[in-house]
């Protein structure tokens, strides 16, 4: 440590007029192995160029990110030059972020899936590289389907249900923490995206459709709450109104849940060594409501360069290197992050890894974007209206009638006198 | 003999003005700096925050604040709709969250503060470590101990979850903070655990200053101990007592690190500060969230006037 000080104070009085290196800050990832994978790959790019990238801390949640990178670039800092960005900022966020449309080779861009590429353009700016994509997906312990006669994952949220309620009957009596299906049910983004899919599955459409209009008002929402409502407490725990991502995951990864809805990154958590249900994971398509078909909600992380940034043509090299399909490859094969490029889905290092990137490859091209376009600056604002109703059914305070009427007038409020 | 006290005396009103005059100008100069300071950390964000309360600064837009008026506050659109901050039913909710959660905890705190000082102020074994001992809570950083209490809470790994069920009061997949009934009591035990310490050190310095003689009095007539208490201790420590309460209360009403970090914006549990920063931080509506932090303002004036009131009452009544 203290030679390191030593060696880092001589290198700026001495060394750096010298030097060409700089010192990238970069606000990346924290969820599962999120940090590392992420450092290894700055680290790689910093050893090739003989710069130097540090790596922030950041909240785990998504919210509690943008609540601080908002901040930060309101304040017009220039600390942080590459920030991980989700899909649903570029509207919130955008301008204070670098348009990359001509720094950024368009021969590179064009790889990645057009949606992405489209959802990233804020006013005409290109402001984040695509760099991986989710989507939900529904995670079962192929070992107990087996045990309990099931031939495949289900197919709707009937038999999710009913085979969630056979599965957990059956392990209650060795495992008395065993729960059928967990999910993420606490008030916050995670919640909006959850109950998106549901929604959409039971075809009760995206909230508000893409000319502002609030469509939640309709008999599929109802639908859709009452039988959401009717699995917190019989194959839900009533607690599942305090998990995020990781609090699912933790108990999935425990061996105390049969089914899980999550993004990809658990799969190559939950296979790595030490995690009690290696080898025993299947992972398919969210199951079909109403509708007739299932519906995974567009999640996803882009690379963006502070507009401040005071070394923008290091951090636009860094955002490049980052999103080449090399870099994307690594990641997806150590952990399991779905790349943004649709040549890496037929690579069979990737499938060897990560078995379902291949039949699932609809899944993330289809998945359902949230209505950040329509809404606009107050995006953040109608989601938490939409997490509070559903969770406000979750734990039972309100009846699906009640909550969707008063969200209905929480919407209109927000909306004032347009989006 | 009339004479000579009168003559001086308008030569020494006189001197004295000019002294007196000195002195406030003294006075000015040396207090100038300070007055500068508060003007500066305490009077210009207050004003800002006032003026910004009646704009529609947002600060993900980059714009600059325009003038609103008292949109914020109220405001009906053509459709019929209030959408300003004292029609929304989450500002009412969270009002009524932190005056429950800051009365009932800061009730209890009192009454348990109350019990430790007087333990530990008596002449008990091991005195010292004991109080050492009370303060643990105290010193832990708030979010540390939130995180802790939440993972004490936890359904399937949490320690009083774990209790609950094998008392019968929990079912698998049950917890305490997970129900939205129960939630803003989980909430208020977390805060008295905290704050009792502060409590207790509060009033403990109280009873030290009572002197011992009073209550060697008290034997010597054949005071009963529970006379001694009601007639000696609880008079005398009054005023520590109220001291006590009053900052207890202004600040458990602007809590928002422990509820915060133990359940996030859920409604059941939002207080007064959390909705603040829903509106500033996670919305980015610096003008909104201004207005609420005006209301806010006044909600804890309100109860400093009405504490102020009832302590001089009180001193009124003593004397």
């Amino acid at each position: 440590m203290k030679t390191t000080i030593a060696l880092t104070v001589l290198a700026l009085f001495t060394a750096a007029p010298a030097r060409a290196g700089v010192t990238l800050s970069f606000a990346c990832d924290s969820t599962g192995k999120g940090y590392e994978i992420c450092k290894a790959g700055a680290d790689a790019w910093a050893a090739k160029t003989g710069n130097t990238v540090n790596v922030i801390q950041v909240p785990n949640e998504t919210g509690d990110r943008l609540a601080l990178y908002q901040q930060q670039l309101a304040a017009g800092s220039s600390d942080i030059d590459i920030y991980m960005i989700d899909v649903v900022w570029p509207g919130l966020i955008g301008v204070h972020l670098l348009d990359l449309s001509n720094l950024v080779p368009a021969k590179e861009v064009s790889a990645h899936f057009p949606a992405i590429v489209q959802n990233n353009t804020f006013n005409g700016k290109l402001v984040g590289i695509p760099w991986f994509t989710d989507a939900g997906v529904l995670y079962s312990r192929s070992d107990l389907l087996e045990k309990y006669g099931f031939h495949s994952p289900p197919k709707t949220w009937d038999e999710l249900a009913s085979m969630a309620k056979k599965i957990q009957a059956g392990e209650r009596g060795a495992n008395p923490l065993f729960q059928g299906f967990v999910f993420q049910g606490k008030n916050y983004e995670g919640l909006t995206c959850d109950a998106l899919e549901w929604l959409a599955s039971f075809g009760g459409g995206t909230i508000i459709d893409s000319s502002g209009k609030i469509t939640i008002n309709n008999p599929h929402t109802l639908e859709m709450l009452k039988t959401v409502q009717g699995w917190v407490g019989t194959i839900t725990p009533e607690a599942v109104t305090t998990y995020a991502e990781e609090d699912a995951r933790n108990v999935w990864q425990a061996g105390n849940a049969a089914f899980m809805r999550n993004w990809p990154y658990a799969y190559a958590l939950g296979q790595a060594d030490g995690s009690a249900i290696k080898g025993k994971i299947t992972v398919s398509a969210l199951p079909a409501g109403a509708s007739g078909h299932g519906a995974s909600t567009l999640g996803g992380w882009q690379l963006a360069v502070n507009a401040k940034s005071k070394h923008a043509k290091e951090a636009v090299e860094l955002v490049r290197y980052l999103t080449s399909p090399e870099e994307e490859k690594r990641r997806a094969i150590q952990g399991s992050f779905s790349p943004t490029i649709a040549s890496l889905y037929k690579d069979p290092d990737i499938l060897a890894a990560t078995p379902f990137f291949g039949p699932l490859y609809d899944v993330f091209v289809n998945a359902v974007a949230r209505p950040a376009t329509a809404t606009k600056a107050k995006y953040n604002q109608a989601s938490s209206a939409f997490a509070n109703a559903v969770y406000s059914v979750l734990t039972k305070k309100q009846t699906p009638e009640e909550a969707v009427n008063a969200l209905q007038s929480q919407l209109t409020r927000v909306k004032g006198k347009g989006w | 003999m009339l004479d000579s006290p009168d003559t001086p005396a308008p030569a020494k009103r006189g001197r004295g003005g000019i002294l007196e005059r000195r002195r406030a100008r003294t006075a000015l100069w040396l207090l100038l700096p300070t007055l500068f300071a508060i003007a500066l950390v305490a009077g210009y964000p207050l004003f800002r925050t006032i003026y910004l309360s009646f704009t529609d600064f947002n600060i993900s837009t980059g714009d600059e604040p325009h003038w609103v008026g008292l949109e914020n506050y109220w405001n009906v659109t053509e459709d019929g709709v209030n959408i300003g901050l004292l029609a929304d039913p989450a500002w009412w909710s969270s009002v009524w969250n932190t005056v429950v959660l800051s009365m009932v905890s800061v009730g209890t705190e009192t009454l348990f503060g109350l019990g430790f000082a007087l333990v530990i102020n008596s002449k008990i074994k091991g005195r010292g470590l004991l109080r050492t001992a009370i303060l643990v809570p105290w010193a832990i950083p708030t979010v540390v101990s939130a995180q802790m209490w939440s993972w004490m809470y936890q359904d399937s790994l949490g320690i009083v979850s774990s209790w609950g069920r094998h008392l019968g009061l929990l079912e698998v997949g049950q917890s305490v903070v997970a129900n939205p009934n129960s939630a803003l009591w989980a909430l208020v035990a977390v805060d008295v655990w905290k704050t009792t310490p502060f409590m207790a050190l509060l009033l403990l310095a109280g009873l030290q200053s009572i002197p011992a003689d009073l209550y060697e009095a008290a034997r010597v007539d054949g005071a009963t101990r529970l006379q001694q208490f009601r007639r000696i201790t609880l008079p005398l420590l009054a005023p520590a007592l109220l001291v006590a309460v009053i900052f207890r209360t202004l600040d458990a009403l602007r809590i928002f690190d422990m509820p915060y970090v133990m359940k996030g914006n859920a409604p059941e549990t939002m207080t007064m500060s959390m909705y603040a920063r829903q509106q500033m931080i996670d919305n980015a509506q610096f003008g909104m969230g201004s207005s609420v932090s005006v209301l806010i303002f006044l909600v804890i004036m309100m109860f400093t006037v009405a504490y102020v009131t009832l302590s001089r009452v009180d001193v009124e009544g003593t004397r």
